[in-house]
């Protein structure tokens, strides 16, 4: 058994139990609420999560991108994930809490970078074979990030590719961006 | 029993590159005069990585280094003269080793035909002199078979004696075959399982070396022939250490190999080998210099706690301060020596010139004297690798465009050899390299002509000298009417400019026509910290490097003019630099807008000035520099981010990016820059 902990604003730490031994084609995942949806990302990706704090920002990025964090002497960039889906925005409530990440590029280089979501819920197993590819909705830029929809419970599950959410998607838009 | 060599590789490599660079200095030295210590010292290198490369089986080297250190042994012994040529080919062997060794490390063959065609040359040069040595004395080689029964040591013999023995007739190297040892656990140290070859160049003739064998003879299987040409020496010992170089077998007598090539070959006791350092992995120190970055991040965190704490007053406040200066003063003066692991003299940047200047004036008939000076000057070792390319592409710009040819020199009243100066030292916390030669100068007719073909600059605009000649940084600029194999694809100086900015640096030009040119870089002494200037937008607290900064002034509105209603222009001292919005530049919402509330701070960037407005300015401080591409990307205008004392996230501005910055915005949208200005 392996703890997560989880901080929260109000400094109580709550711990997450979850069962790393997992079995052969199942992997975890880690459940969180965005503009009312249940997006899951693999577990093994996260580093830690994060009670929201004031983020320094950064002149000339997109709107999604908020600014940098000091996370225990490192400079790591926050992307607002509901403003990256294009959804509504909200104030930060007190279930808001900024999921730290690692994101791999192609050629091996590690990022570390936090994405701010409305609140997590849980851990779940998910077997591949309950997974279904995600269906063809045109070739938006935010749909490349999903890597397939699974049903928990009655409810769906979109699971998202942090490595394709954060690099190409994330930090591909700036390359875009004008600079202006 | 076979030893795990791979961890030693590392180290070994080092050694081979630090051999190698000491055989190369040493030979670009051997031009001027011979000096036998200085002979000893190549011939020392060439041993040692002739030694290390056997020890770990990479015979392709040891065979090559053999050759050349037959070569350097004959003009160590004074049997040959040293001669332009023969550095020449000793400086290509030193390049083609060096490329062997590179080749150990990612794997890569070097060029076979290259390596062969040397070899020859070598072995020629080798060859071409063979008729000497017999003049000189009847030495003879032989080589020597020594293949002892397995009760050698039984019967009292050691083979060490012999070798000795065999060592009073002349010069001797041997080799230990370990190839039959069995596992050390089925080893009787008792029995002798090796084999020896031995090569000896003596006047002796056979029966001599045969007596030195007497009290073995019958108990062991001899054979002694005798080797007729020098030249066909390195073949016959490649064919013979194909499958025994495993020195480092623990065999029951591993000394008596070491032991009498060491009388063999007399290493001449070196003065300078005992210095007092130890070699570290560089990440173990970058480990070391990021927690002190912690520290010192702590350090002023805590100092402001503490003096929130000594306003409530208190007997303890007291003690709480003082013990807190204490600590900065120590945390300052740990950081500064911290720094000091990784400063490396300036010498090693530029080693390489004294090798790239006699190369290239061989290859343009030019002759130029290169003169160093500074070489002792530390600097960051980071900012070290960094500068090598840009010096490199300095240098070779003077010797291509600024000395001339003899001739041209001599009719021109000039001495025929041309001059070339490269300096270093310390100036205010920065180090300063100056690049001057006593060429042709910059020709700035040409250069102003080119500048306004190429669009760089209008016809109408009025220069100054200084401006102009720095004109050369600017991207895609070359006056080379040829682009020559040198340089003149006009890729050059803008890409030196833009290296040097990276490390934070300045570049500039200074130039006398017909008198030379003085190429100056001004570098930070490290990249891992900065001294900034804290300055506020809103809420937001922003460093600027402190370098950069001429002087903040208050603005006075009889000194602001507003040029054709889109450019801000200020009045600073006799000069109209223009006003940049702080805010605007970083499309910020917060900080004043109103100009009589903040502050100007004139900054200079690439020679100009510029007036940056912000809101105020807070303390300056040293701050750690942390990178901003480790976890995201550059961002124009911003050179990294550090970690205030408060724990907050505060980027670092670039200067030279902002001003670009500046005119971007100002040229893809004029009222974007002034918008709310009224």
């Amino acid at each position: 058994m392996t703890e997560v902990e989880v901080l929260m604003n109000s400094n109580t730490a709550q711990k997450i139990d979850i069962d790393l031994q997992s079995e052969e084609g199942v992997d975890q995942y880690l459940t969180f609420c965005l503009a009312g949806e249940e997006y899951g990302i693999n577990i093994l990706k996260v580093q830690e999560i994060r009670g929201w704090s004031e983020v320094t920002p950064m002149p000339n990025t997109p709107d999604s991108i908020l600014g940098v964090i000091n996370l225990r002497g490192t400079v790591v960039p926050i992307v607002e994930l509901r403003s990256h889906f294009n959804l509504p925005e909200v104030p930060p409530s007190p279930t808001t809490v900024i999921i730290v990440v690692k994101a791999v590029e192609a050629n091996g280089n590690q990022r570390t970078m936090g994405m701010v979501v409305d609140a997590v819920s849980e851990v779940h197993n998910i077997a591949s074979e309950e997974i279904q590819p995600p269906p063809q909705i045109g070739d938006a830029g935010d749909q490349r990030a999903i890597a397939g929809l699974t049903t928990m419970e009655q409810h769906m599950i979109i699971l998202l590719d942090v490595d394709d959410l954060m690099i190409n998607g994330v930090l591909g838009l700036l390359d875009d961006e004008p600079g202006a | 029993m076979s030893m795990d060599l791979s961890e030693f590789l590392d180290v070994f490599l080092e050694e081979c590159f630090e051999g190698l660079e000491a055989m190369e200095s040493g030979l670009l030295h051997l031009d001027a005069g011979t000096d036998l210590e200085e002979i000893n010292t190549i011939f020392r290198a060439a041993h040692s990585i002739k030694g290390g490369s056997a020890a770990f089986g990479f015979n392709h080297i040891s065979e090559f280094t053999h050759v050349m250190e037959t070569l350097l042994d004959e003009l160590r012994d004074g049997s040959r003269q040293v001669d332009e040529n023969i550095v020449d080919l000793l400086l290509a062997s030193v390049d083609i080793l060096r490329e062997m060794v590179d080749g150990l490390k990612d794997e890569s063959t070097p060029d076979e035909v290259r390596v062969a065609e040397l070899k020859k040359a070598l072995e020629a040069a080798l060859g071409s002199n063979s008729e000497e040595p017999p003049a000189t004395g009847e030495r003879q080689l032989w080589k020597i078979l020594f293949s002892p029964c397995p009760d050698l040591f039984r019967e009292g013999n050691d083979p060490l004696r012999i070798f000795e023995a065999l060592e009073e007739l002349g010069t001797l190297e041997v080799q230990t075959d370990a190839s039959t040892l069995p596992s050390l656990s089925e080893l009787d140290p008792a029995t002798c399982h090796l084999r020896w070859e031995a090569t000896l160049e003596s006047t002796a003739t056979e029966e001599q070396i045969h007596e030195t064998f007497s009290w073995v003879e019958g108990n062991c299987d001899l054979k002694i022939s005798q080797i007729e040409d020098k030249e066909e020496q390195p073949p016959a010992a490649e064919k013979e250490t194909e499958n025994q170089p495993e020195p480092e077998a623990p065999a029951p007598e591993p000394a008596a190999k070491p032991a009498v090539a060491a009388k063999a070959k007399p290493a001449k006791p070196s003065a300078n080998r005992e210095s007092s350092s130890i070699r570290v992995a560089i990440e173990k120190v970058d480990l070391l210099i990021n927690l002190m970055g912690e520290l010192v991040i702590t350090q002023s965190m805590l100092n402001q706690v503490g003096l929130d704490l000594a306003q409530e007053g208190g007997q303890k406040a007291e003690a709480l301060l003082n013990g807190l200066a204490q600590l900065e003063r120590n945390t300052r003066e740990l950081q500064e020596n911290m720094l000091q692991i990784r400063m490396l003299p300036i010498s090693v940047a530029f080693n390489r010139f004294p090798r790239l200047v006699r190369d290239l004036c061989g290859k343009m008939g030019k002759k130029v004297d290169l003169v160093l000076s500074g070489e002792q000057t530390e600097v960051d070792k980071t900012v070290l690798e960094k500068i090598g390319d840009p010096l490199v592409h300095l240098v070779r710009n003077s010797l291509d465009h600024g000395l001339e040819t003899p001739e041209v020199r001599a009719a021109k009243g000039k001495t025929e050899q041309g001059r070339l100066e490269l300096s270093a030292q310390h100036e205010s916390g920065n180090i300063v390299i100056r690049i001057t030669d006593d060429g042709a100068g910059l020709d700035r007719e040409k250069i102003l002509k080119k500048a306004i073909e190429q669009g760089l600059v209008s016809d109408k605009d009025e220069l100054s000298e200084e401006r102009i000649d720095n004109l050369i940084f600017q991207p895609g600029f070359s006056t080379a009417e040829q682009v020559s194999d040198l340089s003149g694809r006009g890729v050059g100086m803008d890409v030196v400019k833009r290296n040097i900015s990276d490390l934070g640096g300045t570049v500039s030009i200074q130039s006398r026509q017909g008198k030379g040119s003085t190429v100056v870089i001004r570098l930070p002494l490290t990249l891992a910290i900065l001294d900034g200037q804290l300055a506020s937008i809103g809420e937001d607290t922003y460093i600027l490097p402190l370098i950069s900064i001429i002087e903040s002034l208050q603005i006075r509105p009889e000194n602001l003019k507003c040029v054709t209603g889109s450019t801000e222009l200020y009045r600073f001292r006799d000069e109209y630099i223009p006003v940049m919005r702080l805010n605007k530049l970083l499309g910020s919402q917060c900080g004043t807008d109103n100009l009589g509330q903040g502050l100007l701070v004139v900054v200079e960037s690439e020679g100009q000035h510029a007036g940056l407005f912000i809101d105020k300015l807070q303390g300056q401080q040293q701050v750690v520099i942390k990178s901003l591409e480790a976890n995201f990307q550059q961002l124009e205008g911003v050179s990294g981010a550090t970690i205030l004392g408060d724990g907050r996230v505060a980027l670092i501005l670039d200067i030279p990016g902002l001003v670009q910055l500046f005119h971007k915005i100002r040229n893809t949208n004029p009222a974007a820059a002034l918008a709310a200005a009224s």
